[in-house]
């Protein structure tokens, strides 16, 4: 019998909790035992922060190296404006602290790498992911079967939500699949964009968050079933869910140790942007002086036109995928800037266009319309 | 006949349609006539050597074909095919 005990204030706090039959005081004493580690505190560790902490999940910790950005509040409903600059670590801890005293929160401000994981990890009886990354999702799962610990998965993009309990040995000692029985491998880079890149419906991750935050509870407590070996997916945009049935991979490879995670997402910190050294690039202090001395040149911005709405600085809008029936449009004769929201997509625009028909005047804006934003013109907003 | 389920990620390589009808009777027939429709979306559904990439997985029902007759599980009219990607936003 465990010795663990409660305050009159707690009792009363949990006693929504105490009063389920079937979750009932041993429920709530298994909770105030459990140590979970949220790894991090964005869109999804929001709503899994903000029930674990209400719920009395007695230790918490929090895994997170930004700081909270205006761009953040949109779904991450743990941080407002006052917070804004502040690291998500510290902000997070502040909030939840005033949620629930008796939870006894710990934070690591930095990032989850080869090197720290085991020794953050092995406190904790389950691991909760709500990165945003292939690489820390990876690492995540790795560290997870290497300390033995259950992995409750989510995952999010634009519309599309992804929710599982990787790595659970149930009752019955079965151990379920983990992330890499589902998915051996990522997906190349850029094929699959981050929120920052694709966007995200900002209700989403609430939604899958608080799915994530109901496993972890039920994992800690035993009661019902789990979502191991079970992928559910969420569409919001058409409300079909589907519970998929997922098992272990007889053919994976068995993890001994933890690796390279950016090298094996494909993501080199060398050679990763060779479309952007090889197109002529110009500087947005350059482009400013093009501007400011009344140069004869012409700046086309291959955006979408919803983000020419949010943000723009006089360019022809000819979105990339219509570049190459728009080339018409283009200048050989005169120096010609492209711009798109942070350089990537302007050089491929560059790249494609010298190809095809022979441009030798094409010039990407580094940085894009971000850094024009950031170095030249603070009015403008970045997205 | 048989319903294929387009994940948003995919979209945009098929005119954003979220559901696509195919005539094919195995997944294999399916897939391909999709990736015959929409040709640009070949290259991230099949590697080079025209298996099914390993960050895709293809559920037929509940199931994922490597748990059925992989990509000569049969399909029929009523059949949802769920193609589901791997995601990392958070």
């Amino acid at each position: 019998m465990s010795n663990t005990t409660f305050s009159k204030e707690e009792l009363e706090r949990y006693s929504r909790h105490l009063i389920i039959p079937e979750f009932n005081i041993a429920g709530q004493r298994k909770l105030k035992e459990a140590r979970v580690l949220v790894v991090g505190s964005g869109g999804l560790g929001s709503p899994l922060l903000l029930y674990l902490t209400a719920a009395g999940v007695g230790h918490i910790g929090i895994v997170d190296f930004d700081v909270v950005d205006d761009s953040n509040l949109q779904r991450q409903v743990l941080f407002g404006v006052e917070n804004v600059g502040k690291p998500k670590v510290e902000a997070a801890k502040q909030r939840l602290n005033g949620l629930n005293p008796h939870v006894d929160i710990k934070v690591f401000n930095t990032m989850l790498t080869s090197e720290n994981a085991l020794e953050i990890m092995k406190d904790y009886d389950l691991v909760a992911d709500g990165t945003d990354n292939f690489p820390t999702r990876y690492l995540v799962n790795d560290a997870c079967v290497l300390l033995g610990i259950p992995n409750v998965y989510g995952s999010i993009f634009r519309f599309d939500g992804q929710v599982s309990v990787f790595n659970y040995t149930d009752a019955d000692g079965h151990l379920g699949p983990n992330y890499r029985d589902l998915f051996p491998e990522p997906p190349p880079p850029g094929l699959v964009p981050s929120c920052a890149e694709g966007g995200v419906i900002g209700v989403l991750p609430g939604i899958i968050g608080s799915l994530q935050a109901n496993e972890v509870i039920k994992v800690l407590t035993g009661i019902g079933k789990t979502l191991s070996g079970r992928l559910f997916v969420f569409d919001a945009l058409t409300f079909e869910t589907r519970t998929l049935n997922i098992s272990k991979n007889p053919d994976l490879q068995p993890i001994t140790e933890l690796i390279d995670y950016q090298q094996f997402c494909g993501i080199s910190t060398t050679s990763n942007k060779p479309e952007a050294t090889s197109v002529k690039e110009i500087s947005v202090q350059e482009l400013h002086q093009l501007k400011k001395t009344n140069t004869d040149f012409q700046l086309i911005d291959v955006r979408e036109p919803y983000e020419y709405e949010i943000v723009q600085i006089n360019g022809e809008l000819i979105p990339l995928n219509t570049v190459i029936q728009e080339a018409g449009r283009i200048s050989k004769d005169k120096k010609v800037v492209i711009h798109c929201r942070s350089g990537k997509r302007s050089a491929d625009a560059i790249i494609a266009l010298e190809k095809n028909f022979g441009f030798e005047n094409l010039y990407n804006l580094k940085g894009g319309v971000l850094a024009y934003a950031n170095e030249i013109d603070a009015s403008l907003a970045t997205y | 006949m048989s319903k294929i389920i387009i994940p948003t990620p995919l979209r945009k390589f098929t005119n954003q349609t979220a559901t696509i009808q195919t005539n094919g009777t195995t997944v294999q027939a399916a897939i391909e006539e999709l990736a015959t429709k929409f040709p640009d979306l070949k290259q991230h559904l099949f590697d080079q050597s025209g298996t099914i990439r390993s960050f895709i997985r293809i559920f037929v029902g509940d199931d994922d074909i490597q748990s059925l007759e992989k990509e000569a599980t049969k399909v029929s009219q009523h059949t949802i095919i769920s193609i589901v990607p791997a995601i990392a936003g958070g």
